[in-house]
């Protein structure tokens, strides 16, 4: 019989997000799929789940999963894989994510594998594929408990799928009691973005410290409009204010994958590397001919992006307009 | 003061960032020994969290930091910083440990502090597995507060902006507690002259896996659950087209993009 693969599933704007499908896909052609969702989401949540994958959803929609965050989650989470024992449980390597499988890796005294690009499950061994230091390396894991094996998966790892099943859903029991309760969300505050999101976007521009300054972003947003893609940047740019958190692309900002990464001043650090590099075409513009970036680009200019930038945006508009 | 906050920061001491960091092909784990170390910037900005706290609230820092004797450095320099003592967890038998087995030994070593709260960096800049500071949350029976971009703590309550996907999250939680610091929270200060001075008068206190009361079979290679298997490097990508702008580097990106069917 296949070996039952769960997959912790979040909600983020109203939907269930990418990643949780990405796992899905992943654990569906694996072993049996099957998802955990708590706290509030939008009723056709658990269809969605369904319908990429998942045979069985296990399910409250308790509020003190939103209030409370990680610890009734865990505890939840825990009962169920005490009851079910799954081979694999996988995390998003997300906020929540992260946070709840941190406390079960304790609590059940399993330990857990971060950082998961792929993994094969054979006789209940998982072999995992974790693009380490940087993805620099690219090295393969076990991990060896008894139970249930808890895998934090890095986003963009896999494509979604539909694969429908048919809607089985089994109500679980809220997580009780004032220790669960010890940590408590007051406030949500959403900032407001502006424009395309790099979550999806299938073209990316992206800043860094070559731009020198946060006016000169505008240059980079012109570019993205006419592309119909999304701004993204490094650290450095965020670092320096010029640019909001939720543009950081790397290990420490987003992992994106789309078809064009267009990148400008950016010198290419591991970190930045890798949240990006498994972008389908990337193009790059630096006036440092040995910047790390230009190894792993498919067009490269040596050159000022104040020069490169504006004539590549003129040079789009005389294309559309004119031929 | 009966406010006063004593607080211990988790931060490690890591191979400096002018240095490559390599895996050792037997041993299969970074190659620590011999090359130049430094506090972790995202410890430094744990530390300076701390600091900035007992400065408002008074009270103390102490760092607690597993590694090897090359740690030292990092040590030294957060107690140039401000910190006003250090646990160093010293010991051959702990190399290799897993994230698990670090979380056992700095919750053993935490727990022999007094303290009203528990400051980490959300990952750490080496080996960012991100999972330690809530593993040792759960094992000292702390409320784990997270991925925080501001903290304050107002009588016995700790209160973080604590980062989202859009946007971020106001969530709080009782004394004593276990809070995580984003990188950006701060930007960590340069230690001053007298700082380092007095830094060296500081007490380093050493401890062994022993010492601490964790079970040998917990920690290092021998306790790891977490197995590196083959160490390799990744698929090359294929090189492409580079060229020197002669004044026309934006139309030959058009061209380019031509070429992919972009446009
Ligand atoms: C734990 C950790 C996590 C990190 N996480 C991330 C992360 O998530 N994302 C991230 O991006 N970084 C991350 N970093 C930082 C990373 O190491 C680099 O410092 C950062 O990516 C550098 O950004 P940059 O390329 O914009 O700046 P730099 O490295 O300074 O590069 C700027 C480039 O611009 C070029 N340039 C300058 N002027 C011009 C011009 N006029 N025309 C053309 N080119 C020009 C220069 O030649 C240079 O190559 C992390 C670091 C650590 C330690
Ligand atoms: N060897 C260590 N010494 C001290 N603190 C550590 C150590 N390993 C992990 N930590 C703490 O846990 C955080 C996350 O580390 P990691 O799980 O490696 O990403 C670090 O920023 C530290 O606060």
């Amino acid at each position: 019989m296949a070996e039952l693969i769960w997959v912790y599933a979040e909600i983020l704007d109203g939907k269930v997000t990418t990643t949780t499908l990405e796992m899905l896909a992943k654990a569906a052609q694996a072993g049996t799929a099957e998802a955990v969702l708590l706290g509030p989401a939008p009723d056709e949540a658990a269809a969605t789940l369904a319908r990429h994958g998942a045979s069985k959803i296990y399910r409250s929609a308790d509020a003190v999963y939103a209030e409370c965050l990680t610890l009734p989650a865990a505890e939840t989470v825990a009962g169920l894989i005490e009851k079910y024992r799954p081979a694999v449980m996988l995390f998003a390597s997300s906020y929540a994510g992260r946070d709840v499988v941190s406390n079960l890796s304790a609590r059940l005294d399993c330990g857990a594998i971060t950082d998961v690009a792929d993994f094969v499950l054979k006789d209940g061994r998982v072999e995992a594929t974790i693009p380490a230091l940087g993805g620099s390396y690219q090295n393969t894991a076990t991990i060896e408990n008894q139970g249930t094996k808890l895998l934090v998966v890095r986003p963009k790892s896999f494509e979604p799928k539909v694969d429908e099943q048919p809607l089985t859903v089994e109500e679980v029991p809220p997580a009780t009691g004032e220790a669960i309760r010890r940590v408590r969300r007051k406030q949500t505050v959403v900032v407001k973005r502006e424009g395309p999101q790099l979550e999806g976007a299938k073209t990316i521009v992206s800043g860094g410290r070559g731009l020198r300054g946060e006016e000169n972003f505008a240059m980079l947003k012109e570019l993205a409009d006419l592309l119909e893609g999304a701004v993204g940047a490094t650290r450095a740019a965020v670092d320096a204010g010029w640019v909001p958190y939720a543009m950081q692309i790397g290990q420490t900002g987003k992992t994106v994958k789309p078809d064009l990464y267009i990148a400008c001043g950016i010198s290419g650090a591991v970190q930045h590397l890798s949240g990006m590099k498994t972008s389908k075409y990337i193009v790059s513009i630096n006036k440092d001919p040995d910047a790390p970036l230009f190894q792993y680009s498919d067009f490269g200019v040596v050159g000022d992006v104040f020069k490169v930038v504006p004539q590549l945006i003129e040079e789009l508009r005389k294309r559309k307009g004119g031929a | 003061r009966g406010n006063a906050l004593n607080i211990v920061v988790c931060g490690k001491v890591i191979p400096a960032s002018s240095v490559t960091i390599e895996l050792d092909p037997s041993s299969k784990r970074m190659v620590r020994k011999g090359v130049a170390h430094e506090l972790d910037p995202a410890a430094a900005s744990a530390v300076e969290e701390g600091l900035r706290l007992t400065e408002k609230h008074g009270g103390a820092v102490t760092l607690i930091t597993m590694g090897i004797s090359d740690a030292t450095i990092g040590i030294r320099n957060a107690l140039a910083m401000g910190a006003a003592s250090a646990v160093h967890i010293l010991d051959d038998a702990v190399a290799g440990s897993d994230t698990l087995g670090t979380a056992k030994l700095l919750a053993a070593a935490i727990a022999k502090q007094q303290f009203d709260l528990v400051i980490c960096a959300t990952e750490s800049s080496d080996s960012y597995s991100g999972i330690v500071p809530g593993q040792i949350a759960y094992l000292l029976g702390l409320p784990p507060v997270t991925f925080a971009k501001e903290v304050s703590v107002e009588g016995t309550t700790v209160t973080i902006k604590r980062q989202s996907e859009t946007g971020y999250e106001i969530v709080e939680a009782s004394l004593p507690a276990l809070v995580t610091v984003t990188s950006g929270i701060n930007e960590p200060r340069y230690p001053q002259l007298k700082g380092i001075m007095a830094a060296k008068k500081k007490e380093i206190k050493l401890y062994t896996a022993a010492e601490l009361g964790v079970p040998l079979d917990q920690v290092g290679e021998r306790g790891a659950r977490e197995k590196v298997l083959t160490i390799g490097r990744p698929p090359k990508r294929q090189a492409g087209r580079i060229v020197v702008d002669q004044g026309d580097g934006g139309k030959q990106i058009a061209d380019f993009l031509a070429e992919i069917k972009v446009i």
